[in-house]
């Protein structure tokens, strides 16, 4: 593509032919092919993962994901730990929102006792705007974040600093800026601090500002259109196919969002409908997520007007020291900024959970779905496609 | 693009000027401090660490003592992670995070650190992370109330008053407990208090028996009446209410049926070790060294004065508050194991001490206080002035006593009020109405009786006025009118020494047909006879002196109970037991 651009077009005849059919495996020693390691360690790969591949000239004839390089066992953490100490281990589990980890071991804790009934509204009005922050955050780094991938780095920049105002946001809710350990079983760690809707009110007045000029940076760019545009197509047929979610799955058209699938929180008192696009390549991707921004920003507003003034943050629940929840096993969703992101939690009676398993969007967009994206792709545009599909390692190995 | 991108460039700049001073928000979770006065050592922290990052350390300057493990909290910023959940658990809210984050240090070991100990810069910082307001605890702070009868359906009876936990209240009670041991070490007998707190968490009853026996024979009896000084220095007194130790070791006690005990505690076979003990008293510490010595192999025989066994429990302590039933289950389990007992036997007028030291290999004496103290004030002479514990000792033997319509007690203390509210009772069934005034030189604040003790006596109708030296009764045509005090203003002088001063013009009367006085007992250590009394050295403040094993200068001859500690049970109780390894210690020739 970008030799297009360049008007270089190379003259395909003169090179070995694309005999290789996906799967077969490519000799190396016939010389027509060269293997590129993509990663682990590549500041176009989102954390350490990396991906194989085998190239004929720029063109990707396969591709193959590997991981194993930040196993750091975090479900066995927490299986090894009491309930209440599993908040600040998994937060590590995904760090582009990792309020979402918080929410979903509450989440299942509080299922699984029965006390899921007894959290308090306050903290479920507290519980959604921290997801929704986090959501924000995400999106400030990844919209911009796209262009940056097709060497457009100016929106990165923007972006970053407005995220930074969200983070600053987070430090006052939660008193950390990444790893927040806000949301503990039965509840949250604080109230709004005196000021905070103003604070953030002005925060989300430069991030429109922001939203109308990275439209014109990157939606009007020639680049940006040209480079993503017909690029990485996932088709609504995929969705199911590969089990295809969040802003990728909107991208084609096909409309999941677990906030309206199935509504958590108080999300059903929101006013929102999820954004869609219908071409599914990496610009269509890039346009539902810059309107999911616009949107985001609408929900803060939402909440921070819906919320209660005053009211208890958290419920009162056995002594964290030895709460024992009987057997069960329960599996809890929400919609991250990537898509539905869920937890299986299994508990046996004693005072630690039997088994944790976090499931990510990752799991399936950046294994198989990207080794097959990537097959007929240019090598210029590998790191593109694995962050228009939200890659995020630290998710598929826990 | 081009035009958009060039956009911010006559804009000032995002970045912030000074990163080094930039100051963190008010909640931010930076760099430990604890209030090392506030703390208590009790280790909370340590245990909900996930990353085990604490450690309790002995700290300059700060001891150990009731109520203080004497340690501190050290962190590893190699291991924490800054969650806080050392914070929102700690039990005094001594520990927080303040905002300070940043930190540069070339050696590492300077990383491991104890807050509020070791010099840093930011302790000055006031804002920071705490435990997060209100209604964020992580375990219950109000005690599991207890039910207990009303003033009105108790105050003419002397049955039970307290009524005990339900299986649902002693594990929400036990549910409170952060199992920190801060009540073991103060308990004189130092039972395994969350250890068998755990048992009834985990509904295990009959091993929270086997942990009560392990440190005490009298479960059901110090699960009734026991001065409780682990609640007194209990970790969660601190921010809410204490746990109720001694209502969760009356329901482990409650729970557990007699006839299983010997099963639960396998004292069904014992190996004897063909040695004899003699005990002199079956009072709390005469029945705690005659258990342990029987466990140890030693047949036991117990001399007791009286009719019945249980000393100062059974005749001290009335059946409102201790009913005999409960003795008799804890006394017959120990008199079960093969212990026999001599009743309505005085050592000295039936037996002499020297036939048992003859006749036996030791003899433990838990002969505890049975003499009553006078004020001696004028007055004291009439007949009609007594002493509460042989008024007690009267009420428990069924012995009809003197109970005129109004009467004065003289004293501030538990058997002050037992007395006071026993009176009451036989008044309500007598007369209908109740007309008892308690006085003690202690003011209100500094009395010694529990204060549970005074505020049931007021309900049941009681006037109890403390703060008053008695001065004379008042005696006309050989008939006591009543009481005449003076305000008391201090009991102590400079030096620490018994010595009240009273302001002798504020005067005041109590009107009385009747007086008894309850200002502490005495013992009575005349069956020591001469021989043995040679030997007997004394220590300080006219009491035996003992080893740590309570083997007086005699050597067979150990002596424990409230003639050398207390008084109270759980004094008898440690004492008999240490005394009863002592007396294997002395027959096997450790
Ligand atoms: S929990 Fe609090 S009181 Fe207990 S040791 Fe830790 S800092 Fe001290
Ligand atoms: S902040 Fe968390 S990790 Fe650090 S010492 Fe406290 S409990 Fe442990
Ligand atoms: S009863 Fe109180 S002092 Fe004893 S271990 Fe439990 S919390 Fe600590």
């Amino acid at each position: 593509m970008i030799n297009k651009f360049l008007g270089f077009e190379p003259d395909k005849e003169k090179l070995p032919s694309l005999t290789a059919k996906i799967g077969d495996d490519i000799d190396l020693s016939s010389h027509k092919y060269q293997k590129i390691w993509l990663g682990p360690n590549h500041p176009g790969v989102t954390g350490n993962m990396s991906v194989e591949l085998w190239v004929q000239g720029n063109t990707v004839v396969k591709a193959k994901t590997h991981v194993g390089y930040l196993h750091r066992g975090f479900e066995k953490l927490i299986e090894r730990r009491l309930f209440v100490q599993g908040f600040p281990t998994s937060i590590r589990m995904c760090v582009a929102e990792p309020d979402t980890n918080e929410y979903l071991i509450a989440t299942c804790t509080e299922q699984l006792s029965g006390y899921d009934k007894a959290v308090p509204e306050m903290a479920k009005w507290l519980r959604m705007l921290s997801l929704e922050m986090a959501r924000l955050q995400g999106l400030l780094r990844g919209v911009p974040g796209q262009g940056g991938t097709f060497a457009l780095g100016l929106g990165v920049q923007w972006g970053v600093y407005l995220r930074d105002l969200i983070l600053d946001r987070f430090e006052e809710l939660t008193g950390a800026r990444v790893y927040h350990m806000y949301i503990i079983p039965g509840g949250v760690r604080g109230l709004l601090p005196d000021g905070f809707k103003e604070r953030m009110e002005d925060n989300l007045r430069d991030i429109d500002d922001f939203i109308i000029r990275i439209r014109r940076l990157m939606f009007h760019n020639s680049v940006f259109k040209k480079r993503a545009k017909g690029l990485a197509i996932v088709t609504p047929e995929m969705v199911d196919k590969y089990g295809i979610v969040g802003t990728t799955a909107r991208g084609c058209g096909v409309k999941r969002d677990v906030r309206k699938d199935d509504p958590y929180l108080h999300y059903e008192q929101l006013d929102f409908d999820p954004p869609t696009d219908t071409d599914g390549d990496v610009y269509a991707r890039t346009w539902v997520r810059w309107q999911e921004l616009i949107q985001t920003v609408d929900l803060i507003r939402q909440i921070m007007a819906k919320m209660p003034d005053k009211g208890d943050i958290k419920t009162p629940m056995p002594n964290v020291l030895h709460w024992k929840i009987p057997k069960g096993e329960t599996y809890v969703r929400l919609e991250s900024g990537r898509g539905e992101y869920g937890m299986y939690y299994v508990t046996d009676g004693s005072d630690k959970p039997r088994r944790v398993n976090l499931r990510g969007p990752s799991y399936t967009h950046a294994i198989a779905l990207l080794e097959d994206l990537l097959v007929g792709a240019d090598v210029a545009d590998v790191h593109g496609i694995m962050v228009s599909l939200q890659t995020c390692p630290p998710e598929i190995e826990r | 693009m081009p035009f958009t991108a060039w956009s911010k460039v006559v804009k000032e700049p995002v970045t912030i000027k000074d990163p080094l001073n930039r100051e963190a928000a008010p909640r931010y979770r930076g760099f430990h401090d604890n209030d090392v006065d506030e703390c208590i050592g009790c280790g909370t922290c340590e245990a909900i660490c996930e990353n085990e990052a604490i450690d309790l350390v002995p700290v300059d300057g700060i001891e150990t003592k009731d109520g203080d493990s004497g340690l501190r909290p050290k962190i590893d910023y190699g291991r924490c992670c800054w969650c806080a959940l050392c914070v929102d658990i700690c039990t005094t809210n001594s520990l927080r995070l303040t905002n300070e984050y940043k930190w540069i240090d070339t050696d590492p070991d300077n990383f491991r650190f104890v807050p509020g100990v070791d010099k840093k810069d930011w302790y000055d910082k006031k804002d920071g992370w705490r435990k997060p307001e209100p209604n964020y605890e992580f375990y219950g702070l109000k005690r599991v109330e207890m039910g207990e009868l009303h003033p009105e359906e108790r105050d003419d009876s002397f049955i039970e008053m307290i009524q005990g936990y339900s299986k649902e209240q002693a594990e929400a009670e036990a549910d409170r407990c952060v199992e920190c041991g801060i009540c073991t070490a103060t308990c004189p007998a130092h039972m395994g208090i969350p250890e068998y707190i755990k048992a009834i968490r985990n509904d295990d009853l009959e091993e929270g028996l086997r942990i009560l026996y392990d440190t005490n024979p009298l479960p059901e009896i110090c699960g009734r009446i026991c001065t409780h000084k682990c609640e007194t220095v209990c970790t969660m007194g601190h921010k809410g209410d204490p746990i109720s130790i001694r209502w969760l070791k009356r329901y482990i006690a409650d729970q557990n049926p007699s006839e299983k005990y010997k099963k639960i505690l396998e004292t069904d076979k014992l190996t004897k070790n063909g040695k004899k003990v003699a005990i002199i008293g079956s009072g709390p510490a005469g029945l705690s060294a005659a258990y342990y010595l029987s466990l140890l192999g030693y047949d036991i025989e117990i001399f007791e004065k009286l009719a019945e066994a249980g000393g100062m429990m059974r005749f001290g302590i009335p059946e409102y508050r201790l009913p005999y039933d409960q003795i008799d289950k804890d006394v017959n389990y120990i008199l079960s194991l093969g212990v026999k007992i001599h009743y309505n036997t005085t050592i000295g007028k039936d037996i002499t001490l020297e036939k048992l030291n003859e006749d036996f290999d030791a003899v433990f004496a838990g002969t505890g206080l049975h003499l009553g103290r006078s004020t001696r004030i004028e007055g004291t002479e009439h007949k009609h002035v007594y002493q509460s514990i042989e008024l007690l000792r009267k009420i428990t033997e069924g012995e009809e006593i003197h109970v005129p319509e109004k009467i004065v007690v003289i004293g501030g203390g538990n058997v002050a009020m037992d007395i006071t509210r026993s009176l009451a009772r036989l008044q309500k069934i007598k007369y209908g109405k109740v007309q008892v005034t308690a006085t003690s030189l202690e003011t209100e604040e500094k009395m010694p009786a529990d204060r549970e003790e005074v505020v049931e006596a007021r309900e049941e109708g009681c006037v109890v006025n403390p703060g008053w030296s008695p001065q004379r009764i008042e005696i006309v045509d050989g008939k006591i009118k009543g009481l005449h005090v003076v305000q008391c203003l201090s009991l102590f002088d400079e030096t620490g020494n018994f010595n009240p001063q009273c302001n002798m013009k504020n005067e005041n009367f109590f009107e009385a047909d009747m007086v008894v006085e309850s200002i502490g007992q005495g013992m009575d250590l005349s069956y020591i006879s001469e021989p043995t009394k040679e030997h007997l050295e004394m220590g300080p403040r006219g009491r035996i002196k003992v080893n740590d094993y309570f083997q007086t200068s005699v050597g067979w001859l150990f002596m424990g109970g409230d003639t050398i500690q207390g008084p109270d049970v759980i004094h008898g109780i440690a004492n008999g037991h240490k005394a009863a390894v002592g007396i294997d210690n002395f027959l096997t020739k450790k």
